[in-house]
């Protein structure tokens, strides 16, 4: 029976705390009366994800039929699914997605259905590569649908293969893929590593263009998302949702594919990263000392190879299909089951130790504003009720975060360090005066549509995911970091977490309340 | 009289060419360059003034000599032993304060008819550099029969002395020179009016650029500085910079400027109409060709040397790359205006002389060298020889 979550006090006999900094990782003391919060164990995964599927496919929630029932000869059939930002890390094969999606076309197939192509789910991400796509979908599926154009990548840019309709109550376009909104018949396949993922966010964001997606990715939206993990008090939610009935009322018929993950998150030569140190076996020791010890001497580029290199034991934790909403809610009760730690009160000082990855660098570099994405916009918002650190409190960081990034990946992430970060770090301030300027540039919308490049706007949205966490911090601290990239985030650089410790207290005042958020693997903290 | 000179010395000559290759400036210690007591230079003849200077300053070409670094061009044009100094304010015998203009054309040189380029009135082209009754040099500084700025007097022909204004500090007069050099250099180019401009390096002569082109060229929108160093940063902004960035920003900076893509190579499709590289080096000048658009003007204001460049994206792309020497005659508003004339307006109206951050005596000439070749990283721009305290004046 898996433990759950567990908040642990740290006294005299606690040992060290493993924190996360990059492609490493590092053992800290936290001063006595810390808190940490460690995440519930990995659930036991399904026994057959195979029969699953298929029992969820022809027993679907809400107000809809049975797949097999959908499927009929000459229909246009479109199955889209999630992008290379999902799940973290990625995962063994065979990856849900390729279970889900071979399950459909078999149906599909023993329907006669002919018209069916495939559309990788993109929104403003950069284009998988065909080793990121067989990886997601498997070689049989790659093979039959790639060689003959039928294995498509959302392309936000391409107005001949966007349809645009309409508006929402609240004056939103909704503009989605044509192929997607124009078929019989779309289904989506989806994986929820997170409680933001899946619901009518999958298609209102995953298959849109920028038009409509620049209502919701915006600074207001996140400031009123508290938080956008919490789906009856996210802003971003309730856009997506206003949007995805607006795409149901315009005659989009969607059918929801959605799986969830155990968090099962390391192979097991990395397995002491989510055990309790109390609890390390001497094995776990040994892997940590030779690990730590040679990655000291391994170089960066290398390192990140390594690491990147992980592909995670995660297994499918739940499958439901059927109609969007019924759907999603059943996920989400599967997420918190998996994820849901409940904390007493919120700390003066939040510490994060950040890992290598986030869902913005898969096989790529993990820049500065994707450091400040993972920590202000991910970490902070894993909260139901309020944010784990108090208003006006300190969020430590532990990452490298080295002035450095993918040329081909990141190419508007550099510019927005070197120019818009230059002019200010106010989330308000950047988009008002800098973000058409590059969501239109023609040069980031050439390298989106035909290199591997992420949206020229992207880097904007990084930074507004974490507009909620810079309105209510009181300061902000990486530990480890390279100074020059963190003073221009503007944050500040502390040499060690001890240092970053007392300068919080310039903000907090003296001994402060101070909680670890033990991450990953994912849990979202219920605070009370 | 006390003066550094430079004299003829190839071992010392190497020897400062192999110590600055480990630091910048270093050739003043093992190089040809002394601190020394001289006759002061004769006067050669009628129209010739004694100038002894009061501020001298030290210009990135005094550096490259300094340090066994110049061109083996310069050989035939200038004349040993030397005493460097072109960027002069100094006193003549009957009080009145000059400023030098150290071109030593036809005038000086007592030739008659004077060249068809003096004649025209571009002075910095003359073809008697080497000739006439002075012994060849092409600018005071350079030439053995007049002495120069870094010693206690020189001699200089009317045609080459410029009146300062009472109300003119000295630190401001000794601006006029290098500002006249920026002058001349944005006023060399034609930049269509929609056209973005940059202007490569932020020492003195880049930001003495970047202030002649919003003085005198106010239609340019926007220019674009690249300066490394912070207090560089600050003074391009200060004197009218529109954009200042780091050198390995400014592909992507006029990438974004001018909506051009930037090839893998790392040359833009587009770019900027002119760029005014006032460094000079190989890097700098590839980076002006890679960010000039088709069609484009590279003017070369910073004394380049014997360089290697790529230059197939010239040829490719039709780029003119030109030459910014001195100065002369320019024509603003089809009116022909002397080049110092403009540059006093220059300096008086931008407030030039804050760009003089540190003086010293001719005895600490190792220290004001080293200042000075290292300026930017020390926060400094124009460091100069302060001579107004020297003994026997």
């Amino acid at each position: 029976m898996p433990r759950p979550g567990f908040v642990l006090d740290v006294d005299r006999s606690t040992p060290p705390t493993l924190f996360w900094r990059g492609e490493g990782f590092r053992l800290e003391a936290l001063p006595v009366g810390s808190r940490v919060i460690y995440p519930p164990e990995p659930l036991d995964p399904l026994r057959d994800p195979d029969d699953a599927i298929r029992e969820a496919l022809l027993n679907p929630e809400g107000d809809v039929g049975p797949l097999p029932d959908l499927l009929t000869p000459g229909m246009r059939l479109t199955i889209a699914f999630d992008d290379i930002s999902l799940p973290l890390p990625p995962m063994e094969q065979p990856d849900n997605r390729q279970r889900v999606v071979e399950a459909v076309l078999d149906l599909a197939a023993a329907a006669g259905v002919d018209d069916v192509v495939l559309i990788a789910a993109l929104a403003l991400h950069r284009r998988m590569t065909e080793r990121e796509l067989r990886h997601a979908l498997g070689n049989r599926v790659y093979e039959a649908f790639a060689p003959h154009g039928r294995l498509l990548q959302h392309d936000a840019e391409n107005p001949d293969e966007l349809v645009y309709l309409g508006q929402t109550d609240r004056g939103e376009d909704v503009e989605i893929n044509r192929r997607a909104a124009e078929s019989d018949l779309l289904v989506y396949v989806n994986i929820n590593l997170v409680a933001m993922d899946g619901g009518h966010k999958s298609v209102a964001t995953g298959l849109a263009s920028y038009r409509s997606l620049r209502h919701h990715h915006n600074v207001r939206t996140m400031q009123r998302s508290r938080s956008f993990m919490d789906q009856e008090h996210s802003e971003l939610h309730s856009s997506n949702w206003r949007m995805g009935r607006l795409i149901a009322a315009s005659g989009v018929k969607v059918f929801q594919i959605e799986t969830t993950l155990n968090t099962d998150t390391f192979p097991p030569a990395f397995s002491f990263l989510q055990h309790r140190e109390w609890e390390w076996t001497v094995r776990d020791r040994a892997a940590f000392l030779a690990m730590s010890k040679s990655l000291d001497r391994t170089p960066e580029r290398m390192a990140r190879s390594i690491f990147q290199s992980i592909k995670a034991p995660h297994r499918m934790a739940s499958v439901h299909a059927g109609e969007v909403e019924a759907v999603h809610r059943l996920t989400t009760q599967q997420i918190h089951r998996q994820q849901l730690v409940e904390v007493e009160g919120q700390a003066d000082v939040v510490t994060f130790g950040l890992p290598y990855i986030c869902p913005y660098n898969v096989n790529s570099i993990m820049n500065p504003i994707l450091v400040m994405c993972l920590g202000l916009g991910y970490f902070f918002n894993l909260y139901r009720g309020k944010p784990l650190v108090r208003p006006g409190g300190v969020v430590i960081m532990t990452h490298p975060t080295p002035w450095a990034f993918h040329p081909v990946h990141h190419p508007s992430y550099i510019d927005f360090f070197e120019e818009v970060l230059a002019d200010t770090t106010d989330p308000v301030e950047i988009e008002k005066t800098h973000e058409e300027r590059f969501a239109t540039d023609e040069w980031y919308r050439h390298l989106y549509r035909t290199s591997h490049a992420y949206h020229g706007v992207h880097p904007f949205y990084m930074w507004y995911w974490g507009a909620h966490a810079l309105e209510h911090l009181g300061g902000v601290i990486i530990a480890g970091g390279d100074p020059r990239a963190v003073r221009r985030m503007g944050f500040k650089p502390a040499s060690t977490l001890r240092d970053a410790l007392e300068m919080a207290e310039d903000v907090v005042g003296r001994d402060p309340t101070i909680t670890h958020f033990h991450c990953p693997p994912m849990m979202i903290c219920d605070v009370r | 009289m006390k003066a550094l000179v430079f004299e003829r010395s190839v071992p010392r000559f190497a020897a400062a060419r192999v110590a600055s290759e480990w630091r910048s400036g270093s050739g003043a210690r093992v190089g040809p360059l002394r601190l020394t007591d001289v006759e002061e230079p004769a006067l050669p003849g009628t129209g010739w003034q004694r100038v002894r200077p009061r501020l001298a300053g030290i210009c990135g070409s005094d550096l490259a000599t300094v340090d066994g670094r110049a061109s083996r061009y310069f050989e035939p044009i200038v004349s040993f032993p030397f005493v460097p100094g072109h960027e002069v304010v100094g006193d003549l015998d009957n009080g009145e304060r000059v400023v030098l203009e150290p071109v030593l054309r036809c005038a000086a040189r007592g030739i008659q008819p004077p060249c068809a380029s003096c004649a025209a009135g571009d002075t910095n082209r003359c073809r008697n550099v080497a000739y006439g009754h002075l012994e060849p040099g092409l600018q005071t500084g350079y030439c053995a029969d007049t002495g120069g700025g870094w010693g206690l007097a020189l001699v200089a022909h009317d045609s080459q002395l410029h009146p300062v204004p009472d109300d003119l500090a000295d630190e401001a007069a000794v601006m006029v020179e290098p500002a006249a050099c920026a002058v001349h250099g944005a006023l060399s180019a034609q930049v269509p009016k929609a056209g973005a401009v940059v202007v490569i390096g932020a020492g003195t002569l880049g930001l003495c650029t970047i202030a002649a082109l919003a003085y005198f060229r106010p239609e340019i929108e926007s220019i674009t500085a690249v300066a490394k160093h912070p207090e560089q940063r600050r003074l391009a902004r200060q004197l009218g910079a529109s954009t200042v960035v780091g050198p390995d920003e400014l592909r992507r900076a006029v990438r974004r400027q001018t909506g051009s893509g930037l090839l893998a190579g790392g040359q833009l499709t587009g770019g900027a109409a002119v760029v005014f590289d006032c460094v000079g080096t190989a890097a700098s000048i590839s980076d002006a060709l890679a960010v000039i658009e088709p069609g484009g003007t590279v003017v070369l204001l910073g004394l380049p040397g014997a360089v290697h460049l790529d230059l197939t994206g010239l040829w490719q792309r039709e780029i003119r790359l030109e030459g910014a020497y001195a100065y002369g005659t320019e024509r603003i508003s089809g009116r022909p205006k002397r080049t110092f004339e403009l540059a006093f307006q220059l300096v008086r109206d931008c407030k030039l002389e804050e760009l003089v951050t540190a003086t010293y005596p001719l005895d600490r000439y190792r220290e004001a060298i080293d200042h000075a070749a290292n300026a930017g990283r020390r926060g400094a721009v124009k460091v100069a020889f302060d001579l107004r305290k020297e003994k026997r004046r």
